[in-house]
Protein backbone atom coordinates (compact mmCIF):
# COMPACT_ATOMS: atom_id res chain seq x y z
CA UNK A 1 0.00 0.00 0.00
CA UNK A 2 1.30 3.26 -0.77
CA UNK A 3 0.21 6.65 0.43
CA UNK A 4 1.51 9.81 -1.77
CA UNK A 5 0.85 13.86 -1.52
CA UNK A 6 2.23 17.16 -2.12
CA UNK A 7 2.74 19.77 1.25
CA UNK A 8 4.30 22.62 1.59
CA UNK A 9 6.55 21.90 -1.81
CA UNK A 10 7.48 18.20 -0.61
CA UNK A 11 6.44 15.29 -2.59
CA UNK A 12 6.07 12.39 -0.01
CA UNK A 13 5.69 8.40 -0.96
CA UNK A 14 5.11 6.32 1.83
CA UNK A 15 5.49 3.01 2.10
CA UNK A 16 2.93 1.85 4.14
CA UNK A 17 4.02 -1.52 5.10
CA UNK A 18 7.76 -0.88 5.29
CA UNK A 19 7.48 2.30 6.89
CA UNK A 20 9.70 3.59 4.32
CA UNK A 21 9.56 7.03 3.73
CA UNK A 22 10.78 9.20 0.40
CA UNK A 23 10.62 12.91 -1.32
CA UNK A 24 10.37 12.45 -4.86
CA UNK A 25 10.35 14.54 -7.68
CA UNK A 26 7.20 15.68 -9.90
CA UNK A 27 8.20 12.59 -12.49
CA UNK A 28 8.96 9.93 -10.19
CA UNK A 29 5.35 11.38 -8.11
CA UNK A 30 3.57 10.83 -11.74
CA UNK A 31 5.37 7.13 -11.76
CA UNK A 32 4.54 5.70 -8.58
CA UNK A 33 0.75 7.38 -8.51
CA UNK A 34 0.19 5.41 -12.52
CA UNK A 35 2.08 1.86 -11.07
CA UNK A 36 0.16 2.35 -7.42
CA UNK A 37 -3.22 2.24 -10.15
CA UNK A 38 -2.46 -1.04 -12.49
CA UNK A 39 0.02 -2.96 -9.81
CA UNK A 40 3.79 -3.17 -9.80
CA UNK A 41 3.59 -6.64 -11.25
CA UNK A 42 1.52 -5.41 -14.25
CA UNK A 43 3.93 -2.27 -14.36
CA UNK A 44 7.22 -3.94 -14.39
CA UNK A 45 6.30 -6.25 -17.63
CA UNK A 46 5.54 -3.18 -19.95
CA UNK A 47 6.39 0.19 -17.85
CA UNK A 48 6.22 2.37 -20.73
CA UNK A 49 2.93 0.83 -21.98
CA UNK A 50 1.55 1.51 -18.35
CA UNK A 51 3.22 4.78 -18.27
CA UNK A 52 2.19 6.58 -21.43
CA UNK A 53 -0.19 8.62 -20.26
CA UNK A 54 2.91 10.74 -19.17
CA UNK A 55 4.05 11.19 -22.51
CA UNK A 56 2.69 14.11 -22.53
CA UNK A 57 4.54 15.79 -19.68
CA UNK A 58 7.57 14.24 -19.47
CA UNK A 59 10.09 13.03 -21.94
CA UNK A 60 10.93 9.16 -22.21
CA UNK A 61 14.14 9.73 -20.47
CA UNK A 62 12.55 10.75 -17.43
CA UNK A 63 10.45 7.96 -17.01
CA UNK A 64 12.99 5.52 -18.01
CA UNK A 65 15.37 7.37 -14.84
CA UNK A 66 12.38 7.55 -12.69
CA UNK A 67 11.08 4.05 -13.16
CA UNK A 68 14.91 2.85 -12.49
CA UNK A 69 14.60 4.07 -9.18
CA UNK A 70 11.32 3.18 -8.76
CA UNK A 71 12.82 -0.32 -9.43
CA UNK A 72 15.33 -0.29 -7.07
CA UNK A 73 13.30 1.15 -4.17
CA UNK A 74 11.21 -2.21 -4.80
CA UNK A 75 14.11 -4.56 -4.72
CA UNK A 76 14.91 -3.13 -1.94
CA UNK A 77 11.93 -3.53 0.10
CA UNK A 78 11.12 -0.01 0.21
CA UNK A 79 7.96 0.16 -2.08
CA UNK A 80 4.79 -1.53 -3.39
CA UNK A 81 6.07 -3.84 -0.21
CA UNK A 82 3.31 -6.42 0.57
CA UNK A 83 2.18 -6.74 4.28
CA UNK A 84 4.01 -9.24 6.53
CA UNK A 85 2.08 -8.84 9.38
CA UNK A 86 -1.28 -9.56 8.98
CA UNK A 87 -0.83 -13.06 10.33
CA UNK A 88 0.86 -12.01 13.26
CA UNK A 89 -3.12 -10.28 14.56
CA UNK A 90 -4.73 -13.08 15.87
CA UNK A 91 -1.38 -13.87 18.22
CA UNK A 92 -2.05 -10.33 19.88
CA UNK A 93 -5.86 -11.29 20.86
CA UNK A 94 -4.42 -14.22 22.16
CA UNK A 95 -1.44 -13.22 24.06
CA UNK A 96 -1.08 -12.87 28.16
CA UNK A 97 -0.83 -9.02 28.70
CA UNK A 98 0.45 -7.85 31.85
CA UNK A 99 -0.73 -4.48 33.40
CA UNK A 100 2.11 -1.63 32.96
CA UNK A 101 -0.31 1.52 33.71
CA UNK A 102 -2.79 2.72 36.10
CA UNK A 103 -4.86 5.78 35.82
CA UNK A 104 -5.89 6.86 39.24
CA UNK A 105 -8.95 8.89 39.37
CA UNK A 106 -7.27 10.26 43.09
CA UNK A 107 -10.44 13.14 42.91
CA UNK A 108 -14.11 12.99 41.14
CA UNK A 109 -14.03 16.51 42.07
CA UNK A 110 -13.16 19.76 40.05
CA UNK A 111 -12.90 23.11 41.16
CA UNK A 112 -13.62 24.11 37.44
CA UNK A 113 -16.72 23.79 35.56
CA UNK A 114 -15.33 23.57 32.18
CA UNK A 115 -18.03 23.16 29.19
CA UNK A 116 -16.72 20.01 27.71
CA UNK A 117 -15.18 18.10 30.31
CA UNK A 118 -16.05 14.17 29.64
CA UNK A 119 -15.46 13.74 33.59
CA UNK A 120 -18.71 15.87 33.92
CA UNK A 121 -17.45 18.55 35.69
CA UNK A 122 -15.24 15.47 37.56
CA UNK A 123 -18.10 13.28 38.32
CA UNK A 124 -18.29 11.62 35.94
CA UNK A 125 -21.98 10.00 35.63
CA UNK A 126 -22.06 9.64 39.67
CA UNK A 127 -21.12 11.72 43.19
CA UNK A 128 -18.28 13.64 43.62
CA UNK A 129 -15.72 11.30 46.12
CA UNK A 130 -11.79 11.73 46.51
CA UNK A 131 -9.91 8.39 46.70
CA UNK A 132 -8.66 7.38 50.27
CA UNK A 133 -4.87 7.03 50.66
CA UNK A 134 -5.52 3.33 51.11
CA UNK A 135 -7.38 2.86 47.98
CA UNK A 136 -4.35 4.31 46.43
CA UNK A 137 -2.18 1.89 48.16
CA UNK A 138 -4.46 -1.39 46.76
CA UNK A 139 -3.90 0.07 43.42
CA UNK A 140 -0.18 0.70 43.31
CA UNK A 141 -0.03 -2.99 44.67
CA UNK A 142 -2.67 -4.55 42.72
CA UNK A 143 -0.28 -2.63 39.48
CA UNK A 144 2.76 -4.27 40.72
CA UNK A 145 1.33 -7.42 41.55
CA UNK A 146 -0.30 -8.03 37.90
CA UNK A 147 2.97 -6.53 36.12
CA UNK A 148 4.58 -9.69 35.73
CA UNK A 149 8.39 -8.76 34.17
CA UNK A 150 8.07 -5.31 33.04
CA UNK A 151 10.65 -2.92 35.18
CA UNK A 152 8.60 0.80 34.00
CA UNK A 153 5.09 1.34 35.71
CA UNK A 154 3.10 4.35 34.48
CA UNK A 155 1.09 6.03 37.21
CA UNK A 156 -1.30 9.23 36.00
CA UNK A 157 -2.55 11.21 38.78
CA UNK A 158 -5.69 12.40 37.20
CA UNK A 159 -9.28 13.50 37.84
CA UNK A 160 -11.24 15.69 38.69
CA UNK A 161 -8.55 18.00 40.23
CA UNK A 162 -6.00 15.21 41.51
CA UNK A 163 -4.17 18.95 43.47
CA UNK A 164 -8.13 18.43 45.23
CA UNK A 165 -6.62 15.08 46.97
CA UNK A 166 -2.65 16.42 47.00
CA UNK A 167 -2.02 14.77 50.62
CA UNK A 168 -3.18 11.33 49.28
CA UNK A 169 -1.04 11.67 45.63
CA UNK A 170 2.04 12.82 48.24
CA UNK A 171 1.05 9.35 49.98
CA UNK A 172 1.02 7.79 46.96
CA UNK A 173 4.67 9.02 45.48
CA UNK A 174 5.79 7.89 48.97
CA UNK A 175 4.42 4.24 48.82
CA UNK A 176 5.65 3.99 44.75
CA UNK A 177 9.20 4.48 45.90
CA UNK A 178 9.30 1.89 48.64
CA UNK A 179 7.62 -0.80 46.29
CA UNK A 180 10.19 0.39 43.82
CA UNK A 181 12.87 -0.82 46.32
CA UNK A 182 10.76 -4.22 47.39
CA UNK A 183 9.88 -5.21 43.82
CA UNK A 184 12.47 -3.56 41.81
CA UNK A 185 10.30 -1.03 39.40
CA UNK A 186 10.00 1.87 38.25
CA UNK A 187 7.55 3.76 38.92
CA UNK A 188 6.77 6.88 36.90
CA UNK A 189 4.16 9.29 38.00
CA UNK A 190 2.45 11.98 35.77
CA UNK A 191 -0.25 14.27 36.95
CA UNK A 192 -2.39 16.35 35.02
CA UNK A 193 -4.03 19.53 36.57
CA UNK A 194 -5.80 23.03 35.49
CA UNK A 195 -3.48 24.68 38.20
CA UNK A 196 -5.91 26.66 40.32
CA UNK A 197 -4.41 24.83 43.58
CA UNK A 198 -0.38 25.08 42.72
CA UNK A 199 1.81 27.29 44.06
CA UNK A 200 5.46 26.72 44.86
CA UNK A 201 5.36 24.37 47.40
CA UNK A 202 3.51 21.85 45.08
CA UNK A 203 6.32 22.95 41.92
CA UNK A 204 8.51 21.87 43.69
CA UNK A 205 7.11 18.77 44.21
CA UNK A 206 5.73 17.84 40.97
CA UNK A 207 9.41 18.64 39.76
CA UNK A 208 10.80 16.96 41.82
CA UNK A 209 8.78 13.61 41.71
CA UNK A 210 6.65 13.90 38.37
CA UNK A 211 8.30 12.43 35.15
CA UNK A 212 5.86 14.51 33.39
CA UNK A 213 3.53 17.66 34.26
CA UNK A 214 0.15 18.05 31.82
CA UNK A 215 -1.21 21.73 32.54
CA UNK A 216 -4.46 22.08 30.93
CA UNK A 217 -5.03 25.77 29.19
CA UNK A 218 -6.53 26.21 25.65
CA UNK A 219 -4.35 28.66 24.37
CA UNK A 220 -5.91 32.43 23.90
CA UNK A 221 -6.91 33.60 27.00
CA UNK A 222 -10.78 34.26 25.55
CA UNK A 223 -10.94 30.73 24.01
CA UNK A 224 -9.78 29.27 27.29
CA UNK A 225 -12.12 31.61 29.64
CA UNK A 226 -14.82 30.31 27.26
CA UNK A 227 -14.83 26.86 27.85
CA UNK A 228 -12.77 26.87 30.94
CA UNK A 229 -14.53 28.87 34.00
CA UNK A 230 -14.96 28.82 37.83
CA UNK A 231 -17.85 27.67 39.13
CA UNK A 232 -18.85 31.70 39.67
CA UNK A 233 -18.24 32.23 35.76
CA UNK A 234 -15.68 33.90 35.78
CA UNK A 235 -12.14 32.84 33.70
CA UNK A 236 -9.86 30.82 34.82
CA UNK A 237 -6.77 32.28 32.60
CA UNK A 238 -4.98 34.95 34.49
CA UNK A 239 -5.65 32.27 37.68
CA UNK A 240 -3.17 30.27 36.21
CA UNK A 241 -0.77 31.23 32.91
CA UNK A 242 2.17 32.59 35.11
CA UNK A 243 1.95 29.77 37.75
CA UNK A 244 2.30 27.20 34.20
CA UNK A 245 5.19 29.43 32.95
CA UNK A 246 6.82 29.07 36.28
CA UNK A 247 6.62 25.18 36.24
CA UNK A 248 7.64 24.82 32.56
CA UNK A 249 11.13 27.07 33.96
CA UNK A 250 11.53 25.10 36.38
CA UNK A 251 11.12 21.93 34.22
CA UNK A 252 13.90 23.35 32.14
CA UNK A 253 11.27 23.29 29.47
CA UNK A 254 11.14 19.75 29.43
CA UNK A 255 8.60 16.70 30.90
CA UNK A 256 5.58 18.55 30.60
CA UNK A 257 3.20 19.43 28.35
CA UNK A 258 0.91 22.58 28.15
CA UNK A 259 -2.39 20.81 27.18
CA UNK A 260 -5.30 22.08 25.49
CA UNK A 261 -8.69 21.57 23.70
CA UNK A 262 -10.10 22.83 20.55
CA UNK A 263 -13.75 23.03 19.50
CA UNK A 264 -16.19 24.62 16.51
CA UNK A 265 -15.50 27.51 18.69
CA UNK A 266 -12.23 28.16 17.86
CA UNK A 267 -11.60 26.75 14.64
CA UNK A 268 -8.71 28.75 14.07
CA UNK A 269 -7.04 26.94 16.89
CA UNK A 270 -3.31 27.30 15.05
CA UNK A 271 -3.57 30.56 16.30
CA UNK A 272 -4.02 29.16 20.06
CA UNK A 273 -1.24 26.62 19.77
CA UNK A 274 1.06 29.92 18.23
CA UNK A 275 -0.08 31.86 21.45
CA UNK A 276 1.05 29.41 24.15
CA UNK A 277 4.51 29.38 22.23
CA UNK A 278 4.52 32.87 22.32
CA UNK A 279 3.84 32.56 25.61
CA UNK A 280 7.35 30.90 26.14
CA UNK A 281 5.34 27.08 26.32
CA UNK A 282 7.97 24.73 24.51
CA UNK A 283 6.14 21.69 24.98
CA UNK A 284 2.49 21.79 23.75
CA UNK A 285 -0.58 19.66 22.74
CA UNK A 286 -3.65 20.76 21.73
CA UNK A 287 -6.69 18.10 20.55
CA UNK A 288 -9.64 18.29 19.14
CA UNK A 289 -13.17 18.43 21.26
CA UNK A 290 -14.55 14.71 21.76
CA UNK A 291 -18.04 15.57 21.91
CA UNK A 292 -21.43 14.81 20.72
CA UNK A 293 -23.65 16.03 18.05
CA UNK A 294 -25.97 17.99 20.12
CA UNK A 295 -23.56 20.05 21.50
CA UNK A 296 -22.98 22.94 20.32
CA UNK A 297 -18.83 23.22 20.09
CA UNK A 298 -18.78 19.79 19.07
CA UNK A 299 -16.62 19.20 15.82
CA UNK A 300 -18.59 18.70 12.56
CA UNK A 301 -17.64 17.02 9.25
CA UNK A 302 -18.32 20.58 7.55
CA UNK A 303 -15.44 21.82 9.70
CA UNK A 304 -12.97 19.15 8.53
CA UNK A 305 -11.58 21.24 5.71
CA UNK A 306 -10.64 24.35 8.18
CA UNK A 307 -9.35 22.57 10.06
CA UNK A 308 -7.03 20.27 7.94
CA UNK A 309 -5.95 23.83 6.66
CA UNK A 310 -5.41 24.92 10.17
CA UNK A 311 -2.80 21.66 10.99
CA UNK A 312 -1.07 22.68 7.54
CA UNK A 313 -0.84 26.19 8.20
CA UNK A 314 0.93 25.53 11.91
CA UNK A 315 3.31 22.91 10.17
CA UNK A 316 4.39 25.63 7.62
CA UNK A 317 5.04 27.98 10.92
CA UNK A 318 6.65 25.37 13.39
CA UNK A 319 9.60 24.75 10.59
CA UNK A 320 9.43 28.82 9.70
CA UNK A 321 10.07 29.37 13.63
CA UNK A 322 12.38 26.23 13.59
CA UNK A 323 14.55 27.75 10.74
CA UNK A 324 15.09 30.97 13.07
CA UNK A 325 16.05 29.45 16.40
CA UNK A 326 12.64 29.62 17.69
CA UNK A 327 11.15 26.09 17.69
CA UNK A 328 8.78 24.38 19.79
CA UNK A 329 7.43 20.55 19.75
CA UNK A 330 3.66 20.02 19.03
CA UNK A 331 2.78 16.51 20.50
CA UNK A 332 0.56 15.55 17.45
CA UNK A 333 3.26 16.42 14.87
CA UNK A 334 5.85 13.87 16.92
CA UNK A 335 6.97 11.37 14.50
CA UNK A 336 10.12 9.32 15.41
CA UNK A 337 10.64 7.66 12.40
CA UNK A 338 13.91 5.58 12.68
CA UNK A 339 13.14 5.14 16.28
CA UNK A 340 9.72 4.71 16.62
CA UNK A 341 7.21 1.90 18.60
CA UNK A 342 7.68 -1.28 16.95
CA UNK A 343 5.25 -3.17 14.89
CA UNK A 344 3.71 -5.48 17.96
CA UNK A 345 3.04 -2.12 19.78
CA UNK A 346 1.24 -0.60 16.42
CA UNK A 347 -1.09 -3.34 15.91
CA UNK A 348 -2.07 -3.58 19.12
CA UNK A 349 -2.76 0.42 19.86
CA UNK A 350 -2.98 1.72 23.03
CA UNK A 351 -3.45 -1.04 25.58
CA UNK A 352 -7.13 0.28 27.20
CA UNK A 353 -8.76 -2.30 29.48
CA UNK A 354 -5.95 -4.59 29.19
CA UNK A 355 -2.17 -2.58 29.80
CA UNK A 356 -4.25 0.42 30.88
CA UNK A 357 -6.57 0.22 33.48
CA UNK A 358 -8.35 3.50 34.85
CA UNK A 359 -9.10 3.10 38.93
CA UNK A 360 -12.19 4.58 40.18
CA UNK A 361 -12.45 6.59 43.44
CA UNK A 362 -13.68 4.07 44.99
CA UNK A 363 -10.94 1.01 43.52
CA UNK A 364 -13.48 -0.03 41.12
CA UNK A 365 -11.62 -0.91 37.62
CA UNK A 366 -12.15 0.22 34.10
CA UNK A 367 -10.86 0.30 30.59
CA UNK A 368 -9.57 3.60 30.56
CA UNK A 369 -10.30 7.48 31.84
CA UNK A 370 -13.30 7.57 29.28
CA UNK A 371 -14.96 4.68 30.36
CA UNK A 372 -15.14 5.41 33.98
CA UNK A 373 -18.81 5.64 35.28
CA UNK A 374 -20.19 3.19 32.97
CA UNK A 375 -21.05 0.35 34.82
CA UNK A 376 -21.49 -2.17 32.07
CA UNK A 377 -17.80 -1.63 31.73
CA UNK A 378 -16.70 -1.83 35.40
CA UNK A 379 -14.12 -4.71 35.18
CA UNK A 380 -13.76 -5.22 38.59
CA UNK A 381 -11.63 -3.55 41.70
CA UNK A 382 -8.06 -3.36 42.79
CA UNK A 383 -8.97 -5.51 45.85
CA UNK A 384 -10.44 -8.18 43.81
CA UNK A 385 -8.19 -7.82 40.53
CA UNK A 386 -9.82 -8.35 37.07
CA UNK A 387 -13.59 -10.29 37.46
CA UNK A 388 -14.61 -9.68 34.17
CA UNK A 389 -12.59 -11.73 31.69
CA UNK A 390 -14.91 -11.43 29.21
CA UNK A 391 -13.79 -7.81 28.81
CA UNK A 392 -10.24 -8.02 29.18
CA UNK A 393 -10.50 -10.14 26.37
CA UNK A 394 -12.82 -7.86 24.28
CA UNK A 395 -10.44 -4.99 24.33
CA UNK A 396 -7.10 -7.51 24.03
CA UNK A 397 -8.94 -8.50 20.82
CA UNK A 398 -8.85 -4.67 19.29
CA UNK A 399 -6.02 -4.29 16.87
CA UNK A 400 -5.41 -2.88 13.64
CA UNK A 401 -6.85 -5.89 11.86
CA UNK A 402 -10.11 -6.32 13.89
CA UNK A 403 -11.41 -2.97 12.39
CA UNK A 404 -12.89 -3.06 9.26
CA UNK A 405 -12.80 0.27 8.61
CA UNK A 406 -8.92 0.54 8.74
CA UNK A 407 -8.26 -2.15 6.45
CA UNK A 408 -7.53 0.21 3.74
CA UNK A 409 -6.10 3.30 5.67
CA UNK A 410 -2.47 4.12 5.25
CA UNK A 411 -2.47 5.57 8.52
CA UNK A 412 -3.24 2.57 10.72
CA UNK A 413 -0.02 2.06 11.67
CA UNK A 414 0.38 5.60 13.18
CA UNK A 415 -2.73 5.62 15.07
CA UNK A 416 -2.74 2.13 15.75
CA UNK A 417 -6.82 1.54 14.99
CA UNK A 418 -7.43 5.07 16.93
CA UNK A 419 -9.43 5.81 20.22
CA UNK A 420 -11.19 2.67 21.80
CA UNK A 421 -13.71 4.69 23.61
CA UNK A 422 -13.84 7.32 20.67
CA UNK A 423 -15.31 4.39 18.78
CA UNK A 424 -17.44 3.10 21.43
CA UNK A 425 -18.85 6.54 22.05
CA UNK A 426 -19.49 6.86 17.96
CA UNK A 427 -19.72 3.70 16.69
CA UNK A 428 -21.40 1.79 19.66
CA UNK A 429 -18.70 -0.71 18.27
CA UNK A 430 -14.67 -0.92 19.42
CA UNK A 431 -14.38 -2.62 16.45
CA UNK A 432 -15.79 0.91 14.68
CA UNK A 433 -14.21 3.97 13.83
CA UNK A 434 -14.97 7.64 15.07
CA UNK A 435 -14.68 8.73 11.20
CA UNK A 436 -14.33 12.42 12.14
CA UNK A 437 -11.17 11.66 14.35
CA UNK A 438 -9.34 9.57 11.37
CA UNK A 439 -9.90 12.57 8.87
CA UNK A 440 -7.92 14.48 11.14
CA UNK A 441 -5.65 11.79 12.24
CA UNK A 442 -4.52 11.69 8.83
CA UNK A 443 -3.99 14.99 8.01
CA UNK A 444 -1.82 15.47 11.10
CA UNK A 445 0.39 12.73 10.14
CA UNK A 446 0.70 13.84 6.86
CA UNK A 447 1.76 17.07 8.44
CA UNK A 448 4.40 15.29 10.61
CA UNK A 449 5.69 13.19 7.79
CA UNK A 450 6.10 16.45 5.61
CA UNK A 451 7.83 18.42 8.36
CA UNK A 452 10.66 15.06 8.65
CA UNK A 453 10.96 15.13 4.75
CA UNK A 454 11.24 18.96 4.91
CA UNK A 455 13.94 18.71 7.47
CA UNK A 456 15.98 15.94 6.12
CA UNK B 1 18.95 7.41 -7.13
CA UNK B 2 18.68 10.81 -9.09
CA UNK B 3 14.66 11.55 -8.32
CA UNK B 4 14.18 9.51 -4.78
CA UNK B 5 15.64 10.57 -1.52
CA UNK B 6 14.74 8.08 1.12
CA UNK B 7 14.46 9.87 4.40
CA UNK B 8 13.61 6.45 6.29
CA UNK B 9 14.28 2.96 5.11
CA UNK B 10 12.17 -0.08 6.31
CA UNK B 11 12.53 0.32 9.40
CA UNK B 12 9.02 -1.38 10.27
CA UNK B 13 9.92 -4.68 8.92
CA UNK B 14 13.09 -4.12 10.83
CA UNK B 15 11.04 -3.97 14.03
CA UNK B 16 9.63 -7.73 13.99
CA UNK B 17 13.04 -8.55 14.89
CA UNK B 18 13.45 -6.47 18.06
CA UNK B 19 9.58 -5.78 18.85
CA UNK B 20 7.12 -7.20 21.57
CA UNK B 21 8.88 -6.36 24.83
CA UNK B 22 6.33 -4.33 26.07
CA UNK B 23 8.43 -1.62 28.48
CA UNK B 24 7.09 1.11 26.07
CA UNK B 25 5.32 4.12 27.27
CA UNK B 26 1.18 3.63 27.57
CA UNK B 27 -0.14 5.85 24.61
CA UNK B 28 -2.80 8.14 26.90
CA UNK B 29 -0.09 8.73 29.57
CA UNK B 30 1.71 11.41 28.04
CA UNK B 31 -0.40 14.35 26.45
CA UNK B 32 -3.29 12.97 24.20
CA UNK B 33 -6.28 11.64 26.87
CA UNK B 34 -8.74 12.21 23.90
CA UNK B 35 -7.27 10.30 20.97
CA UNK B 36 -4.70 7.81 20.31
CA UNK B 37 -1.48 8.34 18.59
CA UNK B 38 1.16 5.67 19.22
CA UNK B 39 3.34 6.47 15.88
CA UNK B 40 5.22 9.58 17.68
CA UNK B 41 6.48 7.60 20.74
CA UNK B 42 9.75 6.51 20.61
CA UNK B 43 10.92 2.59 21.39
CA UNK B 44 12.07 2.04 24.96
CA UNK B 45 14.09 -0.79 24.22
CA UNK B 46 16.25 1.61 21.36
CA UNK B 47 16.47 3.89 24.23
CA UNK B 48 18.17 1.76 26.55
CA UNK B 49 20.33 -0.01 23.88
CA UNK B 50 21.34 3.53 21.81
CA UNK B 51 19.56 2.03 18.85
CA UNK B 52 19.94 -1.14 17.33
CA UNK B 53 17.52 -0.45 14.10
CA UNK B 54 19.50 -0.31 10.99
CA UNK B 55 17.67 2.78 8.72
Amino acid sequence: MIHQFKQNGVNVVLDVYSGAVHTVDDVVYDVVSEIDRVGWEVAKKDSFACLSSLDNTYSRQDIQEAMDDVTELVEEGMLFSSDPYVDMAPAIGNKETVVKALCLHVAHDCNLKCRYCFAEEGEYHGKRALMSAEVGRQALEFLVANSGKRRNLEVDFFGGEPLMNWDVVRELVAYGRELEQSHHKKFRFTLTTNGILLNDEIMDYLNANMDNVVLSIDGRQEVHDRMRPTPNGKGSYDLILDKFKRMAELRGQTRYYVRGTFTRENLDFAKDVLHLADEGFQQISIEPVVAGDKETYALREEDLPKLEEQYELLAREMLAREARGDGFTFFHFMMDLSQGPCIVKRLSGCGSGCEYLAVHPSGDLYPCHQFVGQEEFRMGSVLEGVTRRDLLDRFKGVNVYSKPGCQDCWAKFYCSGGCAANAWQFAHDLHGNYELSCHLERKRLECALMMQCYRA
Amino acid sequence: MKRVKTVNGSTLKQSLKRGGCGECQTSCQSACKTSCTVGNQTCESIKLTGGTVRK
